[in-house]
Parts: C-alpha cells; structure tokens; sequence
C-alpha cells in the first residue's frame, strides 16, 4: 500500500449506541448483544461508561461488531457523530439526548425509542407544569433517524411482567438491522440464565409493539374527558335539574361547567351546585362570543369552591372508591392484609378554620388561643385509616360537611372568591384579555399551609402586577407572563424579575 | 460485600495456556497480574478500576492458593506505600486506585518509592477518571510521572494489549529500578474482548517469605546523602536503562510505512486515530493505514531516537494527545529543535487544548491536519461537502439535563431533607461538601453545600471558619471519607483547633459510590476485613465531646431537631452528628431475594410503598423538592379542571418513608399514604381484618347512598 494507493475493501463494521437511564438494565441489553454477535460469528467489543453516572445518571453504552476474520479489526470506544448505524434510547428525552449529540443521522441511523418518560430532576420540581415537550423529540427524531421505531416499551415490558431491557432486545430484532434471525436472540436471552422466562415474554411483546410501531398516546398528555358522578335515586332529579342548567349555557362553556358543577357538588352538595351555576350564569350575563372569559371561570371558580379544607381531605380519604383504587395499585391479592398509613399534621390553623366564622374569627385573633391550638394538635399523626378508630375519626370529620358553610374557612374563602371575581368583572369592561387573566390567576393557589400560604402571596402580587398593567396594550399577555413566572419556582425569584420588568415600563 | 459480584467470573482466572479468556478489561488485568507472578496486590476502589478491587476481594481463595497477599488499602497513599515492598525484595507488586485523585492522594509515597527505587516489579494500575462519566476535576495524571521519574504506560486499548502491558510493565520497573504506572481511560476499563490465556505464575519470593528473611540498606532511605545519589541515580542509570529496555523490546508499535506525514499518539488514542482514518478512507478495519503511526505505549519516557526515526522524511507530523498541558508535544517539539528539524509538528491547534477526544472531535483534528499538510489526501466529500442535509430541529433547549442523584430509597435524601428545612428555619449556613454520594446533595432538589476539597476534606475545607461566628459552619463527611482520610486530616483538625463547626458524617455501612465495598464502620461481617468499627468511638476517641448517633436517618424530623441543637447548642468543640442507615441500593440487594423466600415459604412479611392521592395532590411539588426520588414523579390527570400533573409514586417505590416524614416535617400536605401489604397474615389477622374492611365498607356505602359522589 502507498499513500497514493487505496484501501481494499473489507467488511463494514456495524455500530450500536445505547443511551438509558441509570437502573433501566443497559448493561444487560449490552451483554445480551453482544454474547450474540459472538454466538454467530462475529467479532464484537462494547464499552461502557460505568462509575456514578450509573445513580439515576444518563449513561452511555457502545457495541461495534463485524464478521470474524483472520484479523482482529480495530474497534473504537465511543459513538461518534453522524457514525452510528443503530441508536437505541431507552427513554424519549435520552432520545432526545442522543439526537442532540450527533448520534442520529438521516443517512443510516436507525433509532428505537420508548416513548416513556423518566422526569428528570429539574422537571418534577417545577412548582407548576415542568414536564419536557415529548413532542417536539417525536418531530426531530421523524427527520433525523433513517427509520424510527417508537413505542412505549417501558409498558410493554410492564405488561409482559419484565424490564425495559429486554422489550428493548425484541424491538432490535423486530428492527432487522443486524444480520441475526429472532431465534439468535432468544438463543442470547437464554444463555444469560437469570429471568429468562419473563425475558423471554417481554422480547416477543417488544418485538411486536415495534412492528406495530405503535407511538400510543402515553408521551402526550391524557385527554381531558369530563367524569361523569354516580348519583344515587334519592338525588335522580336534583341532579338532573343542574345538568338541564349546564346544558342551557353556551356549547362553548358547558363541558368544562359540567366538570365543574361535578367537583362541587361532590365537594358539598346539591344546594352548592345551584350557588356554582348562579355565579357562573351571573358572569356569562356579561360576557359574549367566544365565551371564553366564562369557561375560565367555570374551571377556576369550581376549583375555588372546592377549596382544601380538613373536612374535604378526611371526606376523600375515607370513600371506598379510593380503598378500591389502593387495592389495585398495590396490588393486594386475595389472602394478603392492607395496611394504611395517612401522614396528617394539623396546624392551629386548621383548627381554627373548623370552628363557627365568629367563634374561629376570635381564635385566630388571639395568640394565646392559637398557642393553646398548636400545643393541642400540631404535631405528626399517622392514622392507621384501616383500622376501626382512626377510620371513625376521619370518618366523623368528614361528617362535618353539613356544618361546612358555617366555619370560618368557609368564609374566608368566600371572601377570597368574591373579591377575585369582583375583580376580573371590574376589568372585564375594558379589557376582556385581562379578566380571563386575571380568573386564570386563581391557578397559583393551591397546597396545604406553607405552600398555600406561597400560594396566596404570589396570587396577591400577580394581582397587583395586574393592577398595574391595566390600560395598557398588551396587559393581557404580561399578566400572562407574571402567572407562568409565579409557576417556575418556589421562592419567587422568576416573579420577582418579571415583577422588576413591569415596574419599568408601568 | 461490593455491589457486583464477580463470583462467577473469577473461575475464568484459573484459565491456563492454550485457553481463551472473554470478558472486560479490568478482569484481564487481573488475569494478567497473575500469569506475571505477582506477589502482592491492593488498592484503593474509585470508578473506573473499582471493579479491579471487587474482582481481587472475590479472587482471595486463589490469590492465597498462589501465595498473593491482596491488601483493601485504608487510601490510595497506603496503596502506594506498600509497594515499600519491592523496593528490597523481588517481589512484584500491584496496586491500583483512580486517577489522578487518586494519584493526588498516593504522591507522597509514589515519591518516595521513586527516589529509593525498587528491586522487584512495582507496578500501579491507574483508572484515568477523564472525559464523559468521570466524576472529578479534569486532570491528567502525566505530571506525577515526569516529576517523579517513574514510567508511564498508556497501551492501545484492547485486551492482547492490556495484558501485554502488565508483564511489560513488571519488566520495565525491574529493568530500570522505577516504579511503572499504566494508565487504564475510563471505557478501557470496561472494554470487552479476548486474549489467549498463560499459566498462572506463583510469584518466586512470596510475602511471608520474606517476612522470614527481612532485609534493609540505608542506601535506600530517603534521607541526605542518600537522595542526592538517588537522583543522581535517576538520571545517569533508571532513565537510560529504561530507554534500553523500551527500545529493545519495542514497546512503542509502528504502524504503516512511508509517506511525507505521519502521526504520533498515546496508545490509548489509538484506536480513535484508526476510526477517524477509516472514514476519511485513509485505513481499513485491521488498521492497515496510509498514514504511518508511531504510538507511543510508553507515554513517559519519550524515547528520542525512535521518535526522530519516524519523522526522518517526514514534512509533517500530527501529535494526538489528550488533555492539557500537552506534555508529550512540548517534549516532542524540543526534540525536533535540538536536531535542527524542518519537520512541522502538529497537535493542539488541529485538537483542542482542553476536554475528551470524543469521535467528532478526533475526526475534526485529523482532517484539520491532513488539511494542512496533505489535502490531496482527503476524500472529495470531505474537501468539497455536500451540504443539502435536512436541518435536524435544535433539542437543546428542550431535552433537560439528567445529572446522577440519590437513588429510590437513598437513606441520605432524608438527611438533605432535613438539612433543608433547617435551613429555611436557621438561615443559609456555611456548607462544605466532600466526596460520595452525599455529594449528590450539592445538585438540586437541594443545593446543600458549595464546594468540595477532596476525599475526607469536608470538615477540614471549613478550617478558615473554625474561630467561629453568628452561625456555625456544617460539615459533610461519608463513612468512605471518614476512614479514607477523614478522621485524622479533618476531625483531629477540628478537635487541635478547637472548632465550634458542625459535622454530619453520612454513614451509609459501605463505599457506596464505588460500588459498595465494605469500609471500617461496614456493620456486615466479612470473612477477610475486621469491620463493625462504630465512627462515634473513633471521634471520642481522638477528643470530640459533641457526638450524636442517629441510627434511622428517615426519620427526618429527629434530624432536624438533632441538627438544630448541634447548631444552636452552647457546648464549645467540634459537634458531630453520624446519620446511619444501609444504603438502599445494597439493602434492596441483600433484602429482596431473602423477602421473595419467606413470602414463598408462607411467613408473615409486610411490604411497605408509598402512595399519593391525587385528589388530594394539588400539583405544587413541593413534596419533591425535598426529594427528587426517582419513585416520586409527577403524572398529568385527565381533569379538565386541573392545570398542574400531581405527584405520582411509581411501582419501583421501596417504602423508604421519606415521603411520610417530610411532608409531616415540613408539613407540606396529606396526600400520601403508606401502604402495607401484608403477606401471609396470621388466622385472626386476616379474620379480624375482613371484619373491619366489613364495617368501614358499611359506612362508606351508608355515605355514598346519600350524596352525589366523584368516580375516582
């Protein structure tokens, strides 16, 4: 050979990359492949890159092989860009990922993907809606991947009673990108000895599901559906005449009253719809095509209503759907005992708010009595909800629905509702935008003491921003900013800088 | 006991001659020592040789059949120094630890040991902890060799070359008299193939031999005049001896003939090098080349003659070589200065200065260089790209970062947890880190602690505070840390200074990080190791007064109060906290199998997991940012009604209880729910269970007959 000479042709070398999260197997896969390469005549290498990337960490792993010659050929250690015939991402953001680093090429790579998400960290902490677009990972993996082969296969393998490894395994075979028959695979699986009988079933369901390609729904957010109650005879034709008033509304806003008028009445009663739908038909008076200002406030003013006091909290704790859901959850067969642990820890305030308005007006006024409260019931419970006790305790709480309207929570949300609403009618007349912005305000609160308490401060200081902002052009879309500021973190900081902004230009 | 056993991958060390070994690099290193007649073995375990020690822990019963003592060495430093061993005796030594930590650690001895120069084969195995996956600063390790004089082997990266190395390595330290370090790259570590196996060799002087027929020689101690003489010795006899010995048995490997240009590179480079060339259509598969190569196994010395040799006819010569500063190019430069050489040398410039020669970035530098000094070499493509490609959508903004973390059930979440709500009561405190998991503390959910010095150094990194202040400073130290250096570079500190500063030692029972070997304070017996050795006694030992033992740290509100007081209490000295509880990972190891059996075998076990209720999750998370469990995420409801997903506990929660504990701590909300399933209930268990499940479904039914109630 000279430097003006060429090189002979020689067989190709095939290159697989593996991209998973830290526990999902990818060593096993790895092991899988490559302990079948070697079975059928070929020569393979794989590399990994093992150490604290493996906690919970993206971690990469990397097969080159080819047909046994009478040379050991040269294979590298790493991925490169643009040079990778086969892409396996064992989660639809490492998908991503692998995108990203140059893993994915339209010339050859054929990428596999679960479509499952594993939320990173930085996702799940958000205090509002952090969750990555998985979408927008399906559309550039459509244009960078030769083939894409997309499905659920953390479900799958769920489904098939194993893991995500080997659904991953059946997907590579159902994929034909290697030189291997299905048997060569099963033949893999079954010399790794352990589980292989699981295995085994979750390879044949990988392999189907990527034949089916089926990229289902799981990666998009569930579709709303509007949950019907189950309403007993006894409340047949109350129930009927409020549905008869949600039907009467403009098409635009009835599914969502619907859902609404749903969650208050399962929340306190018939009587409480009725209150529902009269603020709702008092506001539609005012509003007009497209309805929109009035469907917002049939989502929020229903959240609103059905605000989080201890009597709704001991009421859901107790129904039996929720024991029939647990049951399933966990899995309790027949023959095994359910133990249940609720984590309860009132605070003065909550006991307060329990108590006649006036009556728990005075208490919460006077320190001395809030103290007395604290010392008498703020500490940790755990009630053991299955047993007859604490079962009754929570039980009778929930009881107190009846007395609901009287305590002083009760009135204080009131209060809270009716100056929000008196609000956005006040901006209605100038600025519709607004209004709906202002009603979607109601989003940022939410949770239990502290984070309630965060809650309401940060809806008072968007409602403030709002103040501000009113007259101006584009009010609307800055109240919007503030709102999705106010959901980014926890302290505040993201509103604190939009806050800034506004107040230099206002 | 380590988190992977090799059990079953130890048999293949007893292969002989004419049999083929397949597995990772790591094992066949191990093979490797073996069939080179080493005497001694130890170390320090750290990605990426961790495996190295858990193999040699697993190989006991035929290390002690051939007479090898292995030694699972308290730090890299006592690694080092027990190579002390070759240094009269012909013996042959092996220790391994990371580098260049590791390195960092052990420099002490590795210079001592270089001064005094050995008579048997001392060798170090080092995991270079660089480039993706290392979890360290990035670093080369170069520097200790060439400060040193010790030599330094990078072979190219597949298993016939690595175990090549290693006998290589024995006869190059015995040549020349200097310890030899080989330099093992993270995925060379891992990497897989097969190598024809020898006989194993006993080594022809054991330990306890020599222990029968002690020798020593002043000229060997350290001291004047004596180190004058070694380094002396170093320059006029070691190095030239050593230069022989590479040269004659041609370490360093040629590749390809003739041509104007040519390219040198670190063994380890190799096979990158031949990939880049292979798609520039300059090599085929086996690495037969255009471009000649002259990679250098021995990174240290650089042997000048050889290396002049090559460039003879050259015009241009590329230096591949990873990492900064660039040691071998500088050298190689000079060499060609000295000569008066035209050759032009490439390097830094077509590569980066800093970071990994990942596959892009060693295409992008060979075809930089072959632009410059030989462009008709280049394939069409490359000179003149096509450039009609679909624009692939930019994800970058998009896909979030997934840093490693806490694992589900980590009995450190707590501790952080807990560190945290102190915090928000206390203020923002002083907070040095230190090295292990608990270092994972430093990401966010919680963002505890702001830098980190070193293994074991926590609580020294916070000396500059030890007069004390308005607030106390907070020390984070792990039992692996304590025992590595901890307790005498960091407590004894604190203790001589009378520092009023906090310690939390993260007491997990193993070196978790590296793949939970056993250490000290591990509470497992081990049949070789003496552990059980309680952290409390040693700091009262060396003086502290303040000491609490926190055997359960997921109760997260006994934290918390334990924290507050050590923050808050008159006491004067040193206030340390020991968190204790197994890690989980370990735990969930040894505990699952044993809990499968008895389920099976018909006896009562109780299986915890968390649970939230949705309706009663109103989507703020703040549950998870005290957490950030990989159990605990988040799930969108198909309410209409609901803008926010609520928190959701997968089924691989292990009911670690920190959900529990942190939302009655911080008193977040009363969403979650433990669940026990009891197995195999008693008689009256069960019967008096379906009685109650009777009455509570009466009144929920009495209940649900009167009102108008949610599906959920």
């Amino acid at each position: 050979m000279t430097a003006q000479g060429t090189i002979a042709p020689a067989p190709q070398i095939l290159k697989l990359a593996l991209l998973a999260v830290g526990g999902q197997g990818g060593g096993v896969l790895t092991g899988w492949i490559e302990a079948m390469a070697r079975a059928n005549g070929y020569v393979a290498q794989a590399t990994s890159v093992a150490g604290v990337a493996q906690r919970t960490g993206a971690t990469l792993y990397y097969l080159e092989m080819c047909p046994a010659g009478p040379r050991l050929p040269v294979f590298s250690l790493m991925p490169a860009a643009g040079d990778v015939d086969v892409m396996i991402a064992a989660e639809m953001m490492e998908a991503g990922r692998s995108i990203i680093r140059g893993f994915v090429t339209p010339d050859r790579t054929t990428l596999i993907a679960s479509t499952h998400r594993a939320l990173s960290v930085s996702e799940k902490m958000v205090p509002g809606d952090g969750i990555a677009d998985s979408d927008e990972v399906m559309a550039a993996a459509e244009v960078a991947a030769r083939r894409f082969i997309a499905a659920d296969f953390e479900a799958v393998a769920a489904g098939a009673g194993s893991v995500i490894s080997a659904t991953l395994f059946g997907a590579l075979a159902a994929s034909g990108t290697l030189p291997f028959p299905r048997e060569a695979y099963e033949a893999a699986i079954r010399s790794g000895g352990k589980g292989v009988e699981a295995s085994l079933r979750a390879f044949a369901a990988g392999y189907q599901a990527a034949l089916e390609g089926t990229v289902d729904g799981s990666a998009s957010p569930p579709k709303p559906v509007s949950r019907a109650p189950r309403v007993p005879g006894r409340l047949a034709a109350d129930w009927a005449a409020l549905c008869a008033r949600v039907e009467r509304l403009p098409a635009e806003v009835t599914a969502m009253a619907r859902s609404g008028l749903a969650k208050v009445v399962d929340f306190q009663d018939v009587a409480y719809g009725r209150t529902y739908l009269d603020r709702i038909e008092a506001l539609l008076a005012l509003d007009h095509t497209p309805f929109d200002f009035t469907r917002e406030a049939a989502k929020y003013v229903a959240n609103a209503m059905a605000y989080d006091d201890v009597i709704r909290v001991a009421d859901l704790k107790t129904r039996s759907a929720r024991y029939d859901r647990i049951r399933i959850e966990m899995g309790v067969a027949p023959g095994t005992v359910l133990h249940l642990t609720e984590f309860m820890h009132p605070r003065a305030e909550e006991i307060a708010g329990l108590l006649p308005a006036r009556l728990g007006a005075r208490v919460q006024a006077s320190p001395v009595w809030m103290a007395r409260l604290d010392r008498w019931f703020n500490r940790g419970r755990r009630l053991r909800s299955d047993s007859l006790t604490a079962f009754a305790m929570l039980y009778a709480l929930g009881s107190l629905r009846r007395l609901r309207r009287g305590t002083l929570r009760h009135a204080q949300e009131v209060a809270h509702l009716d100056r929000w609403l008196d609000a956005a009618r006040a901006t209605l007349a100038q600025d519709r935008a607004l209004a709906i912005e202002v009603i979607r305000t109601r989003r940022l609160i939410k949770g239990y003491s502290d984070t309630h308490a965060r809650g309401q401060s940060k809806f008072d200081r968007v409602m403030e921003g709002i103040d501000l902002l009113k007259g101006r052009d584009d009010a609307a879309d800055w109240a919007r900013r503030l709102r999705e500021a106010a959901l980014q973190d926890e302290a505040g900081q993201a509103l604190n800088g939009a806050m800034a902004t506004v107040r230099t230009f206002v | 006991m380590a988190e992977r056993s090799f059990k079953a991958e130890v048999a293949d060390l007893r292969k002989g001659a004419g049999e083929t070994f397949t597995g990772e690099g790591i094992l066949a290193i191990t093979k490797a020592l073996l069939e080179n007649g080493v005497g001694y073995v130890g170390g320090y375990q750290g990605a990426p040789i961790s495996h190295l020690m858990d193999v040699l822990a697993d190989a006991q019963d035929l290390l002690a059949e051939l007479g090898v003592r292995f030694e699972a060495n308290a730090n890299e430093a006592a690694a080092a120094a027990m190579l002390a061993a070759s240094v009269h005796y012909p013996i042959r030594g092996a220790v391994t630890f990371k580098g260049p930590v590791g390195v960092n650690v052990a420099s002490d001895a590795l210079a001592n040991l270089s001064s005094s120069g050995v008579t048997g084969g001392a060798l170090v195995i080092l995991g270079e902890d660089y480039g993706e996956g290392s979890s360290i600063m990035q670093e080369r390790s170069h520097a200790f060799a060439m400060k040193s004089q010790f030599w330094l082997l990078d072979p190219r990266p597949n298993l016939p070359s690595i175990v090549k190395a290693v006998g290589d390595g024995f006869a190059l330290s015995e040549a020349s008299n200097s310890p030899v370090m080989m330099m093992m790259r993270i995925r060379s570590c891992h990497v897989t193939g097969q190598f024809a196996c020898r006989d194993n060799r006993k080594p022809t002087l054991s330990v306890r031999d020599a222990l029968s027929n002690p020798r020593s020689d002043f000229a060997r101690v350290v001291l004047p005049p004596m180190s004058y003489v070694h380094e002396q010795d170093k320059i006029k006899n070691r190095w030239p001896a050593a230069e022989k010995f590479i040269l004659d048995n041609q370490l360093n490997e040629m590749f390809g003939t003739g041509g104007r240009i040519g390219i040198v590179c670190q063994g380890g480079m190799y096979n990158g090098v031949i990939r880049s060339l292979q798609r520039l259509g300059l090599a085929d598969i086996y690495g037969e080349t255009m471009v000649p190569i002259y990679c250098l196994n021995v990174t240290y010395p650089l042997i000048s003659s050889e290396f002049l040799k090559f460039c003879e006819g050259k015009s241009d010569v590329l230096v591949v070589e990873e990492g900064q500063p660039d040691f071998i190019e500088t050298a190689l430069a000079a060499m060609l200065y000295r000569t008066g050489s035209t050759v032009k040398l490439h390097g830094k410039g077509a590569f980066p200065m800093a970071g990994e020669y990942t596959g892009t970035v060693m295409l992008d530098g060979v075809t930089a260089f072959l632009r410059a000094a030989a462009p008709d070499m280049l394939p069409a493509l490359v000179r003149a790209p096509n450039q009609d490609r679909p624009a692939i959508p930019d994800l970058t903004k998009t896909v979030p970062i997934r840093p490693p973390g806490f694992c589900t059930g980590c009995p450190e979440r707590p501790i952080f947890a807990a560190m945290k709500l102190v915090e928000k009561d206390l203020g923002k405190h002083q907070i040095a880190a230190d090295i292990g998991c608990h270092l994972f503390g430093a990401l966010p959910p919680f963002e505890i602690g702001g830098a980190t010095m070193g293994f074991g150094l926590g609580p020294a990194a916070n000396g500059a505070f030890d007069g004390g202040g308005e607030r106390r400073p907070i020390a984070i130290l792990g039992d692996g840390g304590f025992w590595h250096n901890g307790l005498s570079s960091s407590i004894t500190n604190m203790v001589f200074n009378k520092s009023d500063g906090v310690v939390m030692v993260v007491d997990n029972y193993y070196s978790a990080a590296t793949g939970g070997q056993d250490v000290m304070s591990s509470r497992a017996d081990n049949p070789t190791k003496a552990t059980q050795h309680s952290i409390a006694d040693a700091v009262r030992g060396v003086g502290v007064k303040w000491v609490r033992q926190i055997d359960h740290t997921y109760d997260v509100g006994k934290m918390r109060a334990v924290l507050t007081e050590a923050l808050t209490t008159n006491e004067p000295g040193p206030k340390v906290i020991i968190a204790s509880s197994e890690c989980m990972l370990n735990k969930q190891r040894r505990e699952k199998p044993q809990r499968t059996a008895a389920i099976k075998a018909g006896r009562r076990i109780e299986a915890p997991r968390f649970g939230v209720d949705e309706a009663i999750c109103t989507g703020d998370h703040a549950c998870i940012r005290l957490s950030g469990c990989p159990s605990l995420s988040l799930k969108r409801l198909d309410d209409p009604l609901r803008d926010d997903p609520v928190a959701a506990i997968d089924q691989t929660c292990v009911g670690c209880g920190n959900c529990g504990e942190v939302a009655d701590a911080a008193i977040l909300c009363p969403s979650f729910y433990r669940a026990d399933v009891v197995h195999n209930p008693g008689r009256f268990e069960a019967w008096w269970a379906a009685r109650r499940t009777g009455v509570i479904g009466w009144l929920q039914a009495r209940r649900a007959a009167r009102r108008i109630e949610l599906q959920a």
